[in-house]
């Protein structure tokens, strides 16, 4: 199915395997945000996960920070077309973050400040597959990609990586975030390439 | 697609009559999928530049940038023509989008072809003849770099509720009162509206453009929850 395009291929970028469906490589570091950039003193940050009975856990940056940290180099695949291969970062892993908090929620709710929301199902915060992350390429995370630190679920679409993130917030039931309510997917796989509603 | 236009030397309007479209939003923007005859595909996403309905009936026009390095855009710009089908989804998004409703005045900050999805938001008010005033900031490089200028100096005549004002990066038309420059505090001051107005903004164009915008209208007092921004990324 498909229109076939007379004449077009001809300027075809490069491919590779690990690249999803519809999606092209980039090399640098393209920056997609809702609003303006906010930036956040690192005296005022903190990140909270409460749970489904209203329990909260706070950390503060120096306890954040001091808490055991992951360097992993990993994929990035942003809806709007672009992924970006082999990018390192150093961050604390959910795992950590959520060994000590009692939920029998399946969904979480992250937030950020400046408001934006995203929805994750618990079980894709876990087994190594999130970080909270604060640094990128060896360097503090820059407030344009999401610093002082963002989430990554890197084996979703990227705006699930929540920017700036402040919190978790568990769930037992499923509910949309800031761009799952504005016509994209509530999963967003990008092998299966769930970008919008319906996909 | 039905007609085409050249905007500037490097920016092309398809006109697409799209069966079946259901309508759209000023700032809503479609993915168009290009398919070789092998079977490789590339898609990209493009904003819509025309109000719905459009003027002359039920068509769908997007303004295609052409990028020297890119691989859809040249595509759209140099060979699609007249007649030819594209494969299109959409419309998409729901955030940067301006409706008729929403009562407050609006502030248009454009850098370059982010002009596009602003320019929908100018039409579908004219449209809707909407009492809300607007104001567009147009950052191009020289004159000649300015998409719809004929359309935005007859609607700015028409229309006492719309302002536009350019800034010239690069090169400046004659006569014009300051030397080229980027947009900064003083433009967004004097040709914006007061943060006491509250009005809606929204800032489009590559990041660097929309990351000095919005960090300045912030400065300035705006709300940032006001403030919705849309980046031309990546390539």
């Amino acid at each position: 199915m498909g229109i076939i395009s007379r004449g077009f291929g001809g300027r075809r970028r490069e491919s590779s395997p690990d690249l999803p469906p519809g999606q092209y490589l980039t090399h640098d570091f393209p920056v997609l945000s809702a609003g303006p950039t906010p930036r956040i003193p690192l005296d005022r940050w903190q990140f909270s996960i409460i749970t489904e009975t209203g329990e909260k856990h706070t950390w503060n940056w120096d306890e954040f920070t001091a808490l055991p940290a992951d360097e992993f180099t990993v994929d990035i695949h942003c809806v709007t077309k672009w992924s970006k291969l082999g990018t390192t970062w150093k961050g604390v892993s959910l795992d950590t973050l959520m060994a000590d908090v009692e939920s029998a929620a399946d969904y979480a709710m992250a937030h950020s400040f400046g408001g934006y929301t995203t929805n994750v199902p618990v079980e894709d915060l876990l087994d190594g597959k999130a970080w909270v992350a604060y640094e990128f390429d060896g360097e503090p995370l820059h407030p344009e990609h999401g610093g002082p630190a963002r989430l990554l679920i890197p084996h979703l679409y990227f705006w699930k990586s929540a920017k700036w993130v402040n919190g978790l917030r568990m769930m037992p039931e499923d509910e949309p975030g800031f761009w799952e309510a504005a016509g994209y997917h509530m999963y967003g796989d990008p092998w299966s390439e769930q970008r919008y509603h319906g996909d | 697609m039905v007609d085409t236009r050249w905007e500037t030397k490097t920016a092309r309007t398809l006109v697409l009559d799209v069966p079946e479209w259901p309508g759209h939003l000023p700032g809503q923007h479609v993915d168009i999928r290009l398919t070789a005859e092998d079977g490789y595909s590339a898609q990209r996403s493009y904003s819509i530049a025309s109000a719905w309905p459009s003027d002359g009936g039920g068509t769908v026009e997007l303004t295609v940038q052409r990028l020297e390095d890119g691989e859809v855009s040249p595509y759209l710009t140099d060979v699609v023509e007249k007649g030819d089908q594209l494969e299109l989804r959409g419309p998409v998004g729901g955030w940067f989008v301006w409706r008729e409703k929403q009562p407050a005045p609006v502030l248009l900050v454009a850098g370059g072809s982010g002009v596009v999805p602003l320019m929908a938001m100018i039409r579908a008010r004219g449209l809707a003849r909407g009492r809300q005033p607007f104001r567009l900031i147009y950052s191009v490089r020289t004159p000649e770099d300015a998409c719809y200028a004929d359309e935005l100096r007859r609607r700015v005549r028409d229309d006492p509720g719309l302002d536009v004002h350019f800034v010239y990066t690069r090169k400046a038309p004659d006569g014009w009162p300051a030397p080229p420059k980027r947009i900064d505090v003083a433009v967004l001051n004097t040709h914006g509206w007061p943060p006491d107005f509250q009005p809606d903004c929204f800032v489009c164009g590559p990041t660097s453009f929309v990351e000095t915008a919005a960090d300045i209208l912030v400065a300035l007092g705006h709300d940032a929850k006001k403030i919705r921004t849309e980046r031309f990324g990546g390539a």
